[in-house]
């Protein structure tokens, strides 16, 4: 218990610092870099509350490929921010009202673990029942995904294909205008 | 970054049991953790990592383009055809039971499936994506 707590309060400070760290860096590489090491300590955090599948995606999806394509698109932006000139007070304070309305709403969430919790008990022990007796798979996860969810992975599958075609489509055209006319990409240079 | 011989050489150390780890985590998501959408990433961040090393060119030899873009398309093909295929036996759009002897042969069959569709296509659009990117940024400097 005094381990978990531990281990939870060292993750967090580790997770508070690079947050604040990425709002004082104005680099747009820091930015990225600590999105990044965000994402892998937020995959830590996952492996404490037993979420290992949710852990793995994160650091491989957040930390890993979402960096590298960050990185790849960064060749587009200028190499810093600039400094914004208008007031930080109204940001602020709405930022601070709606992180005191949702820790006051944690307030009534049930406590973690907890198996009387509304979400142990609607469709989730069928869903273990089932796991181990009609599907035959010892990993839960996988058989909700694939299995009995098969609809949703279905309709992520895709949006992930419809996401890259369209980038690709937008890329694309913008690579083949600039190929056949000169004049677009002398104003691309005074806007850079 | 081409001359760096510690960036060439663990390259190609790493290249192969990059890919074998995606590979296994593709194929053991029903014992384990992991599943098309981590296996994904992870066999597409072998790609990239050559890509970056070895120049984009490179990259587009090992793995053409057109490969790249079919089997983008083909994942999401794969996993709606399981669909059509449970539909034609005659159970419901991805209802796996009837696909194989019992029905939890046919939960097998239709799970390692549907994962490895998630998985070509996850895959795919991440090189793709990578590549358009990376394309783009030589025909800007030209």
């Amino acid at each position: 218990m005094i381990s978990e707590l531990l281990i939870n309060a060292f993750l967090v400070t580790i997770m508070l610092s690079i947050a604040i760290a990425l709002i004082k860096t104005r680099t747009v590489i820091f930015t990225v870099i600590l999105t990044s090491a965000y994402s892998l300590v937020a995959a830590l955090m996952f492996i404490t509350l037993d979420a290992v599948d949710v852990a793995f995606t994160e650091a491989s999806v957040g930390a890993g490929i979402s960096t590298i394509l960050f990185l790849a698109a960064m060749a587009y932006l200028p190499k810093k921010e600039e400094e914004s000139i208008s007031s930080e007070f109204i940001p602020a304070l709405s930022c601070i009202i709606l992180g005191g309305i949702l820790i006051w709403c944690s307030f009534d969430l049930p406590e973690i673990g907890q198996l009387t919790a509304p979400i142990h008990q609607h469709i989730a022990p069928e869903y273990i029942k089932g796991s181990k007796e009609d599907i035959g798979i010892p990993n839960i996860v996988t058989s909700v995904l694939a299995s009995y969810r098969g609809y949703d992975t279905f309709g992520e599958t895709i949006v992930v294909f419809t996401a890259g075609v369209a980038v690709l489509a937008l890329l694309e055209k913008k690579n083949s205008a600039k190929k056949n006319k000169s004049q677009p990409k002398q104003k691309i240079r005074k806007n850079a | 970054m081409h001359n760096n011989p510690i960036l060439r050489i663990s390259t190609k150390i790493l290249f192969a049991p990059i890919i074998l780890f995606g590979l296994y985590v593709q194929f053991h998501g029903d014992f384990g953790p992991g599943g098309g959408f981590q296996a994904g990433v992870i066999v597409a961040s072998a790609f990239i990592l050559y890509s970056l090393v070895f120049g984009i060119e490179a990259g587009k030899k090992l793995f053409p383009l057109n490969v790249n873009l079919i089997l983008l398309a083909f994942g999401g093909i794969l996993y709606g055809g399981v669909g059509i295929v449970s539909m034609i036996l005659g159970d419901e759009f991805l209802a796996y039971n009837i696909l194989g002897s019992s029905p939890q042969s046919g939960q097998h069959i239709g799970i390692l499936l549907v994962e490895f569709g998630v998985g070509l296509t996850v895959s795919n659009v991440m090189i793709a994506l990578f590549n358009a990117f990376a394309s783009y940024d030589k025909i800007k400097e030209k």
